[in-house]
């Protein structure tokens, strides 16, 4: 599940996002150039800590790991094997601190912040994109995730009722028909709520 | 004044909507008919979401041909299932996405979506997941991100299908209050009651144009043969 905005009145949450996507940027290139389990450690620390400054529930920091964490022991069984288990043990703690650290960047910063963030790093492409559209693009994504689980829930229950929940087609046929209308739906929606409009001031005059 | 000259509306070959003419002046109007009527296609044609294939659409003097924008931002439309209306993940980024578009700076835009939500009774929902908000919660919301841009007309796509009884009754309760000019399509005849003005189509024509209580009468004579 994505991990979405927790609101709260912290020093990160006043942040503003393009310095927090500019610190994972940077601190996903450093945890790569150093192989010592001590650096590693150490930002895996740091990070958690910062999830305190941000004052997030330890439950919450926990949610962002659990559905990591099948694969991080497959990842530590695997290079301990090959590797040795120290350093089975810093890729595990060098994946586990960016993956915390960017769930820490999405539950202190509004999706809104986000992307415009987005924007401002792209508006020097915008003669040649269209920087709006991409922006829409991520809210979009963001929004709907949640939307089509429920809608695949909802499928996945009806042919349950048939005895089709083993049925990969019978559950992603209408789950991809019911995605693509609900697309259509959204599209005159966006065009119904002024996407791509003539900039006016009249509108201020509230 | 919305105003339909002779419109008809084909899709695919198929004919929808059949030489309309009408002048829409009410402040409140219903349209009802049975399933497959045309009446969505209809309400459609005021903001310019399907345009003609014959005829003309003119609200307040822009055609929804040449100026099917700036109509837009007169008429708001709020669909039936408003799922697909909000398009942020939080309630006052969601209610902020119009005024966004219409490059409303910040501070105005904050102030303007605390008011909107604040009117309404539904300041506390503005942090709220949107997809965490009930049934009778995002049509408000829905309602509201129509609102926000200040329309001069507001079309409702069978608003109350989703809704109990007690959300049905709140949101009637708000579109009874509004200033704006109201389009309503509904298979809720009693919403109907206090409407100036209703609407009948079947088979893509307009077949009663008249008060309430006698379009109503009409309309159910056709529900029985």
């Amino acid at each position: 599940m994505i991990s979405l905005y927790y609101k709260a009145d912290s020093p990160l949450h006043g942040l503003p996002a393009g310095i927090k996507l500019t610190f994972l940027v940077f601190l996903g290139t450093t945890l790569f150039l150093y192989d010592s389990l001590w650096f590693v450690g150490l930002t895996l620390i740091g990070v958690l800590i910062l999830f305190a400054v941000g004052q997030i529930p330890v439950r919450r920091v926990v949610d962002q790991l659990k559905p990591a964490l099948i694969l991080l022991v497959i990842i530590f069984v695997a290079q301990g094997l090959i590797n040795g288990w120290e350093f089975g043990l810093l890729v595990v703690a060098r994946f586990a601190a960016l993956i915390l650290a960017a769930s820490l960047v999405t539950l202190t910063t509004l999706t809104s912040q986000m992307v415009a963030a987005i924007e401002t790093v792209m508006s020097p492409f915008s003669r040649w994109i269209s920087v709006e559209k991409i922006s829409l693009s991520l809210s979009l994504a963001i929004r709907f995730i949640p939307v089509i689980a429920v809608l695949t829930h909802e499928v996945r229950e009806a042919q349950r009722v048939r005895g089709l929940e083993k049925n990969l087609f019978a559950v992603a046929t209408p789950v991809v028909i019911r995605t693509l209308k609900m697309g259509d739906q959204i599209a005159e929606a966006l065009d119904a709520r002024s996407f791509d409009t003539e900039t006016s001031e009249d509108v201020q005059k509230g | 004044m919305i105003r339909l000259r002779s419109v008809s509306v084909e899709i695919e070959g198929r004919s929808i909507l059949k030489d309309v003419t009408l002048d829409l002046t009410e402040q409140r109007v219903g349209i009802i008919g049975l399933n497959g009527s045309g009446k969505s296609t209809f309400v459609r044609l005021l903001n310019g979401l399907q345009l003609p294939t014959e005829g003309s659409v003119t609200v307040d003097e822009l055609e929804t041909k040449k100026d099917s924008r700036k109509v837009r931002r007169k008429v708001g439309f709020v669909f039936q299932n408003p799922e697909n209306q909000i398009v942020y993940p939080i309630v006052k980024e969601d209610l902020a996405f119009g005024l966004k578009n219409l490059k409303v700076d910040k501070k105005k835009t904050e102030e303007r979506v605390f008011a909107t939500l604040k009117k309404y009774d539904l300041a506390h929902l503005s942090d709220r997941f949107t997809h965490q908000l009930s049934g009778g919660e995002k049509q408000m919301i829905a309602l509201m991100g129509v609102m926000i841009m200040d329309p001069e007309y507001i079309v409702f796509d069978e608003p109350t299908t989703l809704l109990d009884l007690r959300n049905t009754r709140r949101l009637m309760s708000v579109i009874a209050g509004l200033s704006q000019s109201v389009l309503m399509v509904t298979h809720d005849l009693d919403l109907l009651s206090k409407f100036d003005r209703v609407l009948c189509f079947q088979e893509g024509q307009l077949v009663a144009d008249d008060r309430p209580e006698r379009v109503i009468q009409q309309y159910k004579t056709l529900c029985d043969v």
